[in-house]
């Protein structure tokens, strides 16, 4: 096992240095100035050239990664173009806000989801897997950001229930857990649960189905197993692959959303890159893509090290 | 027992409803703006006209100000920080200002002549202790003629200009006054000082700031001008970039006033009884005409058939009425605007002969490329309005094709100038522009050193009369004066249509019945002071 998890650790140098040279050059061969969001837009070429001398702008780009990615390693992302803040601090408030979207989102998708996908799966051409199928269709389709929407539509402005938009009461600074708080919470979180809802039922649907249709499964019944230990093998058989896609989807989830975030106004990751982008703010946007790409990453490693462990054939493979 | 579990949720959300404004109180005022972050709070604020009007003229004051107490009338300069400016009678380039007495910051210490220099220094002097990069780099374009200053006295403040330039006044009412002594009492810190800011303007910022979230102004109860006292006790800014996001935070009571509602969404609006606040204001949408040797738009006769040819009616019905169709490069009713001879009529037949005239006609169309950009700032619905004058000039014999670019792809493009590659050729771009003083309003545009690189005159465009215009403009001292010949000036920008004059924005904003008591000027930017909550 120790092996498997140190050959796995290794996998992870060659991605991250890939990852980041991409993030980097990605941004950089977009077209437009650094530096266009944040001058006036009448500014002279003389105090546009002395302002890329001051933010390093005019180095080689070699040495500008070079430069960054040693800072990176040390946890250095380096300050915001637009706001001068630490590129580092910006990313850890958001990513607050993101994981807590995220885990309400994972509460509500990965519970029905896997409710949805094993009822229909066990009770495979019935009107339940019908019903559920529909669902999961309908979850994997619709778009989130028009579902985001039409919630608010409903629920803020129709009912006045719930606020349209916001991270809390009084911003995420005054983030107590309470009824005041989860108000803001319940509409981006239930708009980001559904495509994960979606997959996870379908794919848990279709694993089932297989480990149902499997002989070991018939065995048990024909020596008068009773269903809910045949359902504890089902579940057994189901869960590395159902595991895999739902570390995919927490991948997802936490990663944060642009469209939620942004038609919420959610402080997450998400919201964070999105003006980000609007104002060209370079390091803000390589230090997020590169955290949330290795945080990815990570994630990917610590499912295959727990799919490892459930199923010991991954392992030898 | 379902009917007594449903009164209890309704009850539980009643008293949330009921808590959330009782927490607000009677005199909080927010607003949802189309930023996605709160502008930079320490002095010198970023992310252009809006945070200016937002975080700038707000927490802090400037030696020379604008005029907002009026809606009827053009926004004109006033005594700021100054309380009066004059140019020495002998020598044009130096200019002597009397501050204002017993001003303080926010933070207790006095303003003073110090300060101001102090402040100049934070822009402009690379080596200060206090040099700010991102303050300078928003204020240090806007006074380019500022060559040194120095203090007289505690009261005095002398600034000399690099040649005689009678529009300094207007540059530095740009220049934003923070506090010295903040600045030492936070650790010399810009950072500390942007979560603590300290000016002299009518709203502090004591607490409630949170980083691309929201921050709470509170009312400067000691504001040194007693008539701009904040009636209000807070006023609270929330960054709301997507637009269906800010209506549906206006029409579900989360603010009480949203900026730039969607055309689409403002007649929805006034149906549930808000209300749909517009002014004219410096903001004009136009074709900047590119003069390279080869452009068609050379020709003075093509320029003025394309300016007869565009429907500006039409272009407001596309707009739901929220635009002021152009009758000139400034908008109608400006001090500036003069008495151009050429109108800016709806007229084929005229434009058919002036092109007839010029040497086109249906065996020989016009064929040109136009740079235009999807969206941007202060850009309006750019697609469909460009797509509208394709189809006007189609009608008179011009061939329009587009060159579509991101919005900061065409501001590096308009600054390289029409005769860089970047441009691709194209002779003419659309652009929308901040036209609130002589130099954004006429001088950079034209004048013949502003040519790229040197300055953003796009087009290249070269003319002696006009640069002698914008001469006079800097060696007229008096504003009466100064004012006749910038009429002068802008005659002579719309009798050459020298730009294809379209429309100008009218600065949308929806506001709930509840807030009373605003006027909204001819300005970029506003003032808060008079306005009450309901």
């Amino acid at each position: 096992m120790y092996a498997y998890a140190f050959k796995r650790l290794l996998h992870i140098i060659p991605v991250a240095i890939g990852v980041s040279i991409f993030c980097f050059l990605l941004i950089h061969i977009a077209p437009g100035d650094p530096l266009a969001a944040i001058l006036p837009s009448d500014a002279t070429a003389e105090f546009q050239a002395q302002m890329r001398t001051l933010y390093g702008f005019d180095k080689p780009l070699i040495v500008q990664y070079g430069l960054w990615a040693m800072r990176a390693l040390q946890g250095d992302l380096g300050l915001s173009i637009a706001t001068g803040r630490s590129v580092s601090g910006e990313i850890a408030s958001a990513a607050v806000n993101s994981i807590i979207l995220a885990v309400a989102a994972t509460f509500i998708g990965f519970t029905l989801g896997a409710l949805l996908g094993f009822m229909a799966g066990f009770l495979r051409g019935t009107w339940v897997d019908r019903l559920a199928s529909s669902l999961s269709i309908l979850g994997v389709c619709v778009p989130h950001y028009w579902l985001g929407m039409v919630l608010v539509v409903i629920f803020s402005v129709t009912l006045g229930w719930l606020p349209a938009t916001g991270g809390g009461p009084g911003g995420s600074a005054g983030r107590a857990f309470d009824w005041a708080y989860f108000r803001y919470l319940l509409l981006p979180a239930i708009t980001m649960s559904v495509i994960p809802m979606g997959i996870i039922a379908r794919t848990v649907r279709s694993l089932v189905s297989d480990v149902m249709a499997q002989d070991f499964v018939q065995t048990l019944s024909a020596k008068g197993q009773m269903a809910p230990r045949i359902i504890r093998h089902v579940i057994r058989n189901a869960a590395p692959t159902a595991l895999s896609v739902m570390g995919l989807q927490l991948g997802y989830l936490l990663g944060g959303s642009i469209l939620i975030e942004t038609v919420f106004s959610w402080p997450g990751t998400g919201f964070l890159l999105n003006g980000a982008i609007f104002t060209r703010d370079l390091p803000l946007l390589q230090g997020t893509i590169l955290v949330l790409a290795m945080f990815f990453v990570s994630l990917n490693l610590i499912v295959d090290l727990l799919q490892g462990i459930i199923d010991p054939r991954i392992q030898r493979s | 027992m379902k009917r007594s579990i449903l009164t209890g949720l309704l009850s539980v959300v009643a008293a949330q409803a009921l808590m959330v404004s009782t927490v607000l109180g009677a005199g909080t005022l927010r607003i949802g703006m189309t930023l996605s972050d709160i502008p930079l709070t320490t002095g010198q604020t970023d992310q252009g006209g809006e945070g200016q009007r937002f975080v700038g003229f707000t927490l802090y004051d400037s030696l020379v100000e604008w005029d907002l107490s009026a809606s009827d009338k053009p926004s004109v300069l006033v005594p700021g920080l100054a309380k009066s400016w004059a140019v020495d009678a002998a020598d044009k380039t130096k200019w002597i200002f009397k501050l204002r007495e017993n001003v303080k910051f926010h933070d207790g210490s006095a303003f003073d002549a110090a300060a101001v220099v102090w402040n100049l220094d934070k822009l402009l002097k690379n080596d200060a202790p206090q040099f700010d990069p991102r303050q300078s780099a928003q204020g240090k374009s806007r006074i380019p003629a500022v060559a040194s200053y120095k203090v007289i006295d505690p009261l005095t403040v002398e600034i000399s200009t690099k040649t005689p330039d009678a529009t300094l006044p207007y540059q530095l009412a740009w220049i934003l006054l923070s506090s010295p002594a903040n600045w030492e009492k936070l650790g010399k810190s810009w950072d500390a000082v942007a979560q603590k800011p300290s000016g002299t303007g009518p709203w502090k910022m004591e607490n409630g700031f949170k980083p691309r979230e929201r921050a709470e102004l509170t009312a400067n109860k000691t504001y040194w001008d007693t008539a701009r006292v904040p009636k209000l006790d807070k006023l609270v800014l929330v960054p709301l970039p997507e637009a269906n996001a800010r209506v549906a935070a206006l029409r579900s009571g989360e603010v009480d006033w949203i900026e730039a509602p969607a055309p689409d969404a403002a007649a929805s609006l006034k149906s549930a009884g808000f209300v749909i606040s517009t002014n004219a204001y410096p903001h004009n949408w136009t074709w900047h005409f590119s003069r390279v040797e080869g452009s068609p738009w050379n020709d003075i006769r093509v320029r003025k058939a394309a300016n007869l040819a565009v429907d500006r009616e039409g272009e407001k019905e596309l707009l739901g009425g929220m635009m002021i169709p152009a009758t000139g490069f400034f908008p109608p009713g400006h001090q500036w605007f003069g008495n151009p001879t050429f109108k800016l009529t709806r007229d084929v037949e005229a434009a058919k002969k002036l092109m007839a005239e010029a040497g086109y006609g249906p065996g020989k169309r016009m064929q040109t490329t136009v740079l235009i950009s999807p969206s941007g700032s202060g850009q309006m619905i750019p697609l469909p309005m460009n797509e509208y004058i394709q189809q006007n000039l189609s009608e008179i014999g011009i061939d329009i094709k587009f060159e579509v670019a991101d919005w900061n792809t065409v501001i590096n493009i308009w600054r390289a100038g029409a005769k860089d590659p970047s441009a691709k050729g194209v002779t003419a771009m659309n652009y929308s522009y901040f036209i609130q003083d002589p130099f954004t309003g006429f001088i950079r545009h034209l004048q013949c050193d502003l040519a790229p690189p040197a300055g953003t005159n796009w087009g290249y465009y070269c003319d002696k009369d006009m640069d002698a215009l914008f001469e006079k403009v800097r060696n007229t001292f008096d504003a009466a004066d100064q004012d006749k010949v910038l009429q002068k000036v802008h005659e002579k920008y719309v009798d050459e249509a020298l730009f294809l004059m379209v429309t100008h924005d009218v600065n949308a904003r929806a506001l709930s019945k509840q807030v009373k008591g605003f006027v909204q000027p001819q300005n970029w930017f506003l003032d808060f002071s008079q306005v009450t909550i309901q």
